[in-house]
């Protein structure tokens, strides 16, 4: 039978391909922003199978508030993507060091 | 039996959708396999019961999310190639470091299952309305206990879409546009009219 362990397993391999992605495209923003979505997919899922099992439904809520943030983090970030390839011509990460920070 | 083998299949292809997003070569190739990789996700949320997030999964992510990728993919004419240069340089590291965060994430999980972990006892209050459906259970707590929450949401909503048109939009220099207090603000007196006048007659000025 299918149990919490199962779905926490997942969500933790699909969290750790999240990160591993952002490790392995450095220079690519959008692969990055790719990857954030995955860490986000795999807390909603880890979100979504402790609601179930434990028949508390404020995780689904909070997921659903997840969702939200994401979409919003996904629309900025590809309108800053934009305008930033406008200016530069390109979207590598390694030019972005107009702040000299 | 069905329902292990459909976790199965479904837990198989999100992990190895996920793969693919992050080493495939072609950005917009990396974009199909994130939608696959939230449509499995979406089938292993129904198969614990939350049907809603799976159909918002579905809709906001596939349906708005993953486009969006996909039009600034194929928006910016970039040269992917170079983007890849780092890539085999940074692969020891990357998996050296999602090997350690993966270690201890199992270390959780197995302390869990130890029962070192005590899971928190549900609130009495949010529990699942007995004999309601998954929307209507969710629509219950949604509109009554977390309602400024939600409101708060749609305010964030408001601000990404306010930021994003305010971030993109740009005024081109030269365009001729309509001008419309111009347009009102005319007379009669000093606008062209067009006349005939009859042959020999002259023009009335």
């Amino acid at each position: 039978m299918i149990g919490i362990e199962h779905y926490v397993v997942v969500s933790s391999i699909l969290f750790v391909l999240g990160v591993l992605g952002i490790f392995l495209n450095r220079k690519n923003v959008i692969v990055i922003l790719m990857a954030i979505e995955l860490i986000l997919l795999a807390v909603n899922l880890n979100l979504v199978a402790f609601s179930a099992f434990l028949h508390d439904l404020v995780g689904q809520i909070f997921a659903m508030f997840v969702l939200t943030v994401a979409a919003g983090e996904a629309a900025i970030g590809l309108a800053i993507l934009v305008i930033y390839f406008r200016r530069r011509g390109s979207i590598a990460v390694d030019d972005a060091n107009h702040m000299k920070g | 039996m069905i329902q292990a083998l459909a976790f199965y299949l479904f837990a198989t292809l999100v992990v190895l959708s996920g793969v693919m997003v992050i080493t495939a070569k072609n950005p917009v190739h990396s974009v199909l396999w994130l939608i696959l990789s939230f449509f499995n996700a979406a089938g292993l949320m129904i198969l614990v019961g939350a049907e809603f997030i799976a159909m918002l999964l579905v809709i906001v992510y596939v349906g708005a999310v993953a486009v969006l990728f996909l039009f600034v993919v194929m928006m910016l004419d970039i040269d992917f190639a170079t983007l890849r240069a780092g890539f085999i340089k940074n692969f020891p590291l990357g998996i050296a470091i999602a090997l350690v965060l993966l270690a201890e994430l199992v270390l959780g999980i197995g302390a869990g299952r130890a029962g070192a972990l005590k899971l928190g006892t549900p609130d009495a209050a949010t529990a699942p309305l007995a004999g309601a459906s998954n929307i209507e259970a969710i629509g219950t707590l949604l509109y009554t206990r977390y309602l400024f929450l939600f409101e708060a949401s749609g305010m964030i909503l408001l601000v990404a879409m306010l930021g994003a048109i305010v971030l993109t939009h740009r005024k081109r220099p030269g365009v001729r546009g309509q001008n419309i207090s111009h347009q009102i603000a005319r007379r009669p007196d000093e606008a062209t009219v067009n006349q005939r006048p009859e042959v020999g007659a002259g023009v009335k000025l």
